[in-house]
């Protein structure tokens, strides 16, 4: 039996697996496809089916090698970290210390990055792959025990992976003594109650800990090092792992071939907005780009009724924006960062000419600043003071000052230059990403980034809601009173 | 030492200046040493860095450029460039003290903390001048009592973690935590959960705002009209180290005093709160002596009366019907007084500091004495000893503190107690079966593991209804088989061992010296003659006044009603014994039966100094002048001296510490600039220096040379250089003590349950029944007993029940108690209702008792 844990928001409804409206769906592209293979199939989460296509078969050729070998191959087929930060796999699992026990791994299915909805289609039609991506994930690094995390509102997923879990066990896939060899893995279920910041790794380990889910302080806690329970522990994303069985059977130099040296593979993205195809794609690392991916046949085949693209988000909601002047960026980290933004999670949200920019920044600002866990003071009251500001322009009660302020208030979290992407129209250049931050995790910056992009790309449309001093008097918006006694300017 | 430092050291750069500093140093503390003050909320010295506030963030350049990182999280490395001043580290610091404010209420006006606030101050210095938050404030009712004694404002609070990481960490109470989430995270406790710790003082103190206060200080005072003096709290014998405070002449405030070998700067709330009894309107303020028509009332009186009549009571005993018991809750000083006093005005050995309570003096004076230190950092400490979160609460925190790291706590204890969760093996025994035990104990495993590394052990009385005896026994054990082993004695009254260094203990003299002729020669050039002969005990004196050989009883801020361990045999003596005289600061019990009471000072109104258990010397500080006419207990000692035509020679405390300096081998030495040179007090005696050649010691001072060459082998021709010109007679040896011989445990009986009891922090005694705040917090008495034997006895938890002992037949509360062992029946020792005394005969080893459903 699959152990089952995981703890369910009081006082609301229960989540079923069918009370969610489902997000839309997967399509299929003629470019190679590595982890989503058997979407093909309607019943492709089930375990017949599975085997019937190849299910645990990159697992059993790991087992005929040893330990190393396996992490050598996957660190020579360069599977970076699709969670966000893009760091490679199997450099990170060489991080842990060669002779501490026990370990753990921790798999990040947590997903909730505004846009993003990937892993859950990975765990909805294919929990078989993750499965045999955590069982050869710990068999390189010789560890016993996976705790699989699925966010709370997943209860399809939920659903799915523990019957997975119960037949892989029931097969002798999982478990003591696997196929006859004297490695053992238990992966343990585990779900969520629902909180954006901890799909942050440490925030996510101190869930699993039983504990309010908060970020941890690096240093010094470094999962590899300082992990679940104070162990060295691997977190790795869904579809970071879903990779793993694919590479085990066609080997490194097959899934190299793939994409760029530098991002070689593919990777599936979930585009939203305003496209005429909104849906989850698997591409080719490195050489798509978001041209391709947003008017490609394949793909999302336009934009929606043939409307003017105006901005897009180019990898989750906390991601700088883009706009047409950066289609042609591909799906490459180093020329994503030059460009002014991340790839973050994959997720592309789509905002053709008929969005209000204000309002677009301060959906995402809001969710931000509601999902801070209240750890660190920056973004503890940064974040909603931030919302708050941004709610009274939006509301056409802003002043002049208040734009300034935005932007003073976002360098108290993050100090310095802010990323953004050039533009041509303003005469910018763009400033490369990443951004220095005072908070502890990117939940604070996050609340920032769309402000930040709003108001740098599309300044004209929140000037145009502004009333002047006098007038916000006069509707009973307080003007700042300045304690200064001298009245002298504060230096 | 420091040459050894400096080489070890990590060579960093703070803002352009190049310092070494300790490896493992954080940067912010490493930055505070040379000179530049990093603004912080979150970080406590005392507590683990949880870099949550983000106001220490600075430069932190460790070869790959600068970039702003918490310094209460990174530690020095070599090389280290670090700027607290740039102009980023500026704009951030005051970007983060503007977020801190926007929602803050600016109460400051009617804040508790307006003045010394952490948040007002570091605002002045590196927040914003502007105010730039229009919007709402953040609102939550204000304040809500999360316990008795502490106070809420949700408002206020900054979210630094530090009050939750204290309960956490450093008392083991873990009540208070973080609710909600995001903006509207809070600081709360659970429903039906109060903040009920032993420590939550504390919290109060460390808070950087004024969102915890607590309930004896609110709305009290200004900081700035507060007047202050070190001090070191006497309400128990750990002797924190305190800043007293007052306004206008009144007790305000007691806060704790950050020293590395007590307290860490932490304080019980006993301790903390402990100036309300100071101050309460109960005092003692005038004489009092009984009257000629009424012999059931006390009448006040003026201090000649008063004096006239002690007096007369003392001169009509001679030296063996007179008793002196009590004085270990004065100071050193005070002490002396009295121990010279009945020595050479009373002419009597019948002195003794503690009730039956405590341990035989001889043993601890002569036990290898070690430090919390030495036991916070011990490899094993072995606890046969009372519950000392009831009874020692800041040493628990150490001992807990320490068993946190590599220190092994283990325990022998008859009932569990607030440390038994921290040990890592905890034994129970029969009460009656200490020593065998501890034998089987100790002659095992767990025996050689001790052996093998650095013990500690905590010795006291695990439960007053045994008989002393048992531990003496159970000492020798420990002795025995632990022979590198040294030892902290675990006895509570606040300056218990400095009364028995000064010698209010029946055969032993100022400075742990025995009074059985050896030490005549010595005694007699300070003293004059004084008798040799052994006194009595206070067990041997109550029974002495029993059978009526005692005239006259003088208690010295003694209550043996309320904490001799057997009220019947106090009864007696009260009743056998012709007068009784009682200087003390309250009423209490046993003053209500006296002839004549004298009202004297109480802490922090007078000065002096005191000795904690581990043998430290501190200063008490002087705040307030005590209610009416009261006077310290040494002048009244001198007073009643010269009534009985003679003269004690004292005239201020330094005068009598100067003279405590000069007949007390062990506190030789111990200058008073030495004393208030350090808030950690000096330990005594002072390690033996090296013996100065002859020529030397003759332009030396006598005092220094004769604690010298009692320590020092000295070779002849010193001793003869010595001899020639110090002409005061050699130093007396320390007491000694040998241990008694285990006894056969007393048979079991089968249908009775043998008692346990132990003190409460909070009980029926002055400490907490005078203090306002705390009076509440004493549970009523009740007899805790396993489940599994009531139901045996058909009796139900919560009912009143007949108990029987030897003495009595009481009728009691009996509440089930799962972790109270089978055979076993515990109760606080002094609690409001029943005292345990009722049912203690001091003569039987044990305290069996009988209940019985009425
Ligand atoms: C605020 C925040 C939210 C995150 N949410 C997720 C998430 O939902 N899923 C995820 O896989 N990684 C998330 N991450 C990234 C994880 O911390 C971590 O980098 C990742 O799980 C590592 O797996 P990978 O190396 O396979 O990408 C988040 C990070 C931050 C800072
Ligand atoms: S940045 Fe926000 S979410 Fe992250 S630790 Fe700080 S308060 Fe929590
Ligand atoms: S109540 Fe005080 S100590 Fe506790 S978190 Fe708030 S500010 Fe910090
Ligand atoms: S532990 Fe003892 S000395 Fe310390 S504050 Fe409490 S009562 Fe006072
Ligand atoms: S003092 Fe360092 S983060 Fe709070």
């Amino acid at each position: 039996m699959a152990h089952l844990r995981g703890s369910h928001r009081k006082g609301r409804e229960p989540v079923t697996a069918t009370s969610i409206p489902h997000a839309p769906g997967f399509f299929a592209s003629e470019t190679p496809r590595v982890v989503t293979q058997r979407f093909d199939y309607e019943d492709g989460y089930t375990f017949e089916r599975a085997m019937a296509t190849g299910a645990y078969e990159g697992f059993k050729t790991a087992l005929t090698r040893t330990p190393s070998e396996v992490h050598d191959e996957v660190r020579a087929a360069t599977v970076l970290g699709r969670g966000g930060a893009g760091f490679p796999a199997g450099v990170k699992w060489g991080f842990m210390p060669p002779t501490v026990w026990p370990r753990y791994l921790v798999v990040n299915g947590d997903e909730s990055e505004p846009g993003t909805y990937k892993d859950r289609l990975l765990m909805e039609r294919d929990p078989h792959q993750l499965i045999e991506g955590c069982l050869i994930a710990a068999y390189a690094t010789g560890l016993s025990q996976c705790f699989l995390y699925v966010r709370g509102e997943m209860p399809l997923a939920h659903e799915r992976i523990a019957q997975a879990l119960n037949d892989a066990y029931a097969d002798g896939l999982i478990g003591k003594n696997i196929q006859g060899t004297n490695f053992s893995l238990d992966i343990i279920l585990h779900w969520g109650a629902g909180a954006y910041v901890v799909g942050e790794e440490t925030a996510l380990i101190e869930s699993l800990e039983g504990k309010r889910g908060m970020p941890r302080l690096k240093p010094p806690y470094f999962p590899a090092a300082i992990g679940l329970y104070g162990q060295p522990t691997i977190v790795n994303n869904v579809e970071t792992l879903s990779n793993l069985p694919w590479i085990l059977t066609n080997g490194a130099a097959a899934y190299t071939a793939i994409g760029t040296e530098s991002s070689p593979g593919t990777r599936v993205v979930a585009v939203s907005g305003h496209v005429k195809r909104p849906g989850v794609f698997e591409i080719v690392n490195g050489t798509t780009t978001f041209r391709d991916l947003l008017y490609g046949e394949d793909y999302c085949q336009g934009i929606r009724d043939d409307n003017e693209l105006k901005a897009f988000v180019p990898g989750g909601g906390s991601a700088p924006w883009f706009t047409p002047e950066q289609l042609d960026v591909p799906f490459e980290g180093r020329e994503c960062s030059a460009a002014g933004s991340m790839l973050g999670s994959g997720a592309i949200m789509v905002m053709d000419e008929t969005t209000d920019i204000p309002t677009a920044a301060l959906s995402l600002t809001r969710f931000y600043a509601h999902e801070s866990c209240g750890k660190c003071v920056p973004c503890r009251e940064g974040g909603t003071w931030l919302e708050k500001i941004l709610t009274r322009v939006v509301q056409g009660r802003g002043t002049s000052r208040d734009l300034d302020l935005l932007l003073e208030v976002g360098a108290t979290i993050c100090p310095g230059d802010f990323p953004h992407a050039s533009s041509s129209d303003l005469g910018l250049d763009a400033t490369p990403f990443p951004y220095k931050m005072t908070t502890i995790c990117f939940v604070g910056p996050s609340a920032f980034a769309p402000i930040h992009s709003a108001l740098t790309l599309f300044r004209g449309e929140f000037e145009d809601r502004l009333i002047d001093d006098d007038a916000a008097g006069a509707i009973g918006v307080p003007v700042a009173i300045s304690s200064n006694p001298t009245g002298e300017e504060a230096s | 030492m420091s040459n050894e430092t400096a080489s070890e050291g990590v060579m960093v750069t703070i803002n352009g200046m190049e310092i070494s500093v300790q490896p493992g140093d954080l940067v912010i503390d490493a930055a505070e040493r040379a000179g530049a003050h990093i603004p912080r909320f979150c970080y406590h010295p005392r507590m683990s860095s949880v870099g949550v506030c983000r106001q220490c963030l600075v430069d932190i350049d460790t070869g790959r450029g600068p970039g702003l990182q918490p310094s209460c999280m990174v530690p020095v490395s070599e090389g280290m460039v670090v700027d607290t001043e740039s102009e980023g580290v500026k704009r951030v610091q005051e970007g983060i003290l503007e977020l801190l404010l926007i929602n803050h209420p600016l109460d400051c006006p009617v804040c508790d903390k307006g003045g010394e606030c952490p948040l007002q101050d570091q605002t002045l210095t590196f927040g914003p001048v502007e105010s730039r938050f229009i919007e709402e404030k953040r609102h939550y009712e204000k304040p809500i009592a999360i316990s008795d004694l502490v106070y809420l404002d949700r408002e206020r609070c900054v979210l630094c973690d530090r009050c939750t990481r204290f309960a956490r960490e450093v008392a083991g109470d873990p009540l208070i935590h973080f609710m909600q989430r995001g903006n509207q995270t809070q600081v709360l406790t659970f429903p039906d959960d109060p903040f009920n710790s032993y420590f939550s003082g504390n919290t109060v103190q460390i808070c950087p705002v004024g969102a915890l206060t607590a309930k004896p200080y609110r709305f009290r005072a200004r900081p700035w009209d507060l007047s202050e003096v070190e001090s070191t709290c006497t309400t128990c014998s750990v002797g924190c180290r305190i800043n007293v405070q007052s306004s206008r002449g009144e007790l305000l405030r007691y806060q704790g005093v950050d020293i590395d070998s007590v307290n860490h700067g932490w304080l019980c709330d006993k301790g903390r709160f402990g100036f309300e009894a100071v101050n309460s309107d109960e005092r003692l303020g005038t004489p009092f002596v009984r009257s000629d028509s009424n012999p059931d009332e006390l009448v006040g009186t003026d201090w000649n009366t008063a004096l006239e009549a002690a007096a007369s009571a003392l001169k009509a005993a001679s030296g063996s019907s007179v008793g002196v018991i009590g004085g270990a809750r004065l100071s050193n000083e005070n002490a002396y007084a009295w121990s010279k006093f009945a020595r050479t005005v009373l002419s009597t050995d019948n002195v003794d500091a503690q009730l039956g309570d405590g341990l035989c003096a001889e043993m601890v004076m002569s036990l290898p004495r070690a430090t919390i230190d030495d036991a916070a950092t011990a490899d094993h400490v072995l606890l046969l000893a009372p519950d000392l979160k009831e009874e020692l609460p800041v040493l628990y925190l150490r001992l807990r503190g320490a068993s946190q790291g590599s220190t092994k706590l283990i325990e022998l204890a008859p009932a569990p107690t607030g440390l038994t969760r921290y040990t890592s093996a905890a034994h129970g025994y029969r009460p009656g079966e200490m020593g065998q035990a501890l034998d089987e104990l100790l002659g095992g495993a767990t025996g050689d593991a001790m052996r093998s590394g650095r013990t500690v052990v905590v010795i006291g009385r695990p439960s007053l209804a045994d008989s002393p005896g048992e531990v003496e026994a159970a000492v020798g054990v420990a002795q025995r088989l632990l022979p590198e082993a040294t030892f902290l004695p675990a006895l509570r009254r606040g300056n218990v061992l400095g009364a028995l260094d000064m010698g209010l203990a029946p055969g032993v003299l100022p400075g742990r010296i025995a009074n059985d002729g050896s030490s005549q020669a010595w005694i007699d050039t300070h003293w004059g003659s004084i008798p040799t002969e052994r006194g009595m005990d206070t067990i041997a004196m109550l029974e002495a006044a029993a059978s009526g050989r005692l005239h006259t009883l003088l208690l010295i801020g003694a209550d043996p009603l309320a904490d001799v361990p057997d009220r019947d045999l106090v009864e007696r003596a009260f009743a056998g014994v012709a007068k009784i005289v009682a200087v003390d600061t309250f009423a209490t019990a046993s003053v209500k039966r006296a002839d004549v009471v004298l009202p004297t000072t109480a802490f922090a109104e007078s000065g002096g100094t005191t000795t904690n258990l581990e043998g430290r010397i501190s200063t008490l500080g002087r705040m307030v002048t005590g209610p009416g006419t009261v006077r310290d207990d040494w002048t009244i000692a001198a007073e009643l001296a010269w009534r009985l035509d003679a003269d004690l020679g004292l005239e201020s405390l330094p005068g009598i510490w100067a003279e405590i300096e000069a007949v007390a081998p062990s506190h030789a030495r111990c200058s008073p600039s030495m004393l208030s040179a350090d808030s950690e007090g000096v330990l005594v005696p002072l390690p033996v220096v090296a013996v100065p050649e002859p020529d030397e010691i003759a332009d030396d001072d006598a005092d220094t040379s004769e604690a010298d060459t009692s320590e020092a082998e000295v070779d002849e021709e010193q001793a003869e250089g010595a001899a020639a010109v110090v002409e005061a007679p050699s130093v007396p040896a320390s007491v000694s003590w040998s241990a008694p011989a285990l006894v056969d445990p007393p048979a079991v009986d089968g249908y009775a349950l043998r008692l346990v009891a132990r003190r409460r922090l909070y009980d029926a005694a002055v400490h907490t029944s005078q203090a306002s705040s705390l009076a509440a917090l004493a549970d009523d008495s009740t007899l805790r007993v396993h489940p599994a034997e009531l139901g045996s006895l058909g009796v139900e938890s919560g009912s009143r029940i007949n108990v029987t002992t030897a003495r009595a037949t009481i009728v009691l509360q009996v509440t089930a108690d799962e972790s109270v062992p089978r055979g076993v029946a515990s109760m606080g020792f002094n609690q409001p209702g029943i005292s345990a005394a009722e049912l203690i005969d001091h003569r039987e080893p044990v305290t069996e008792i009988r209940i019985e459903t009425r």
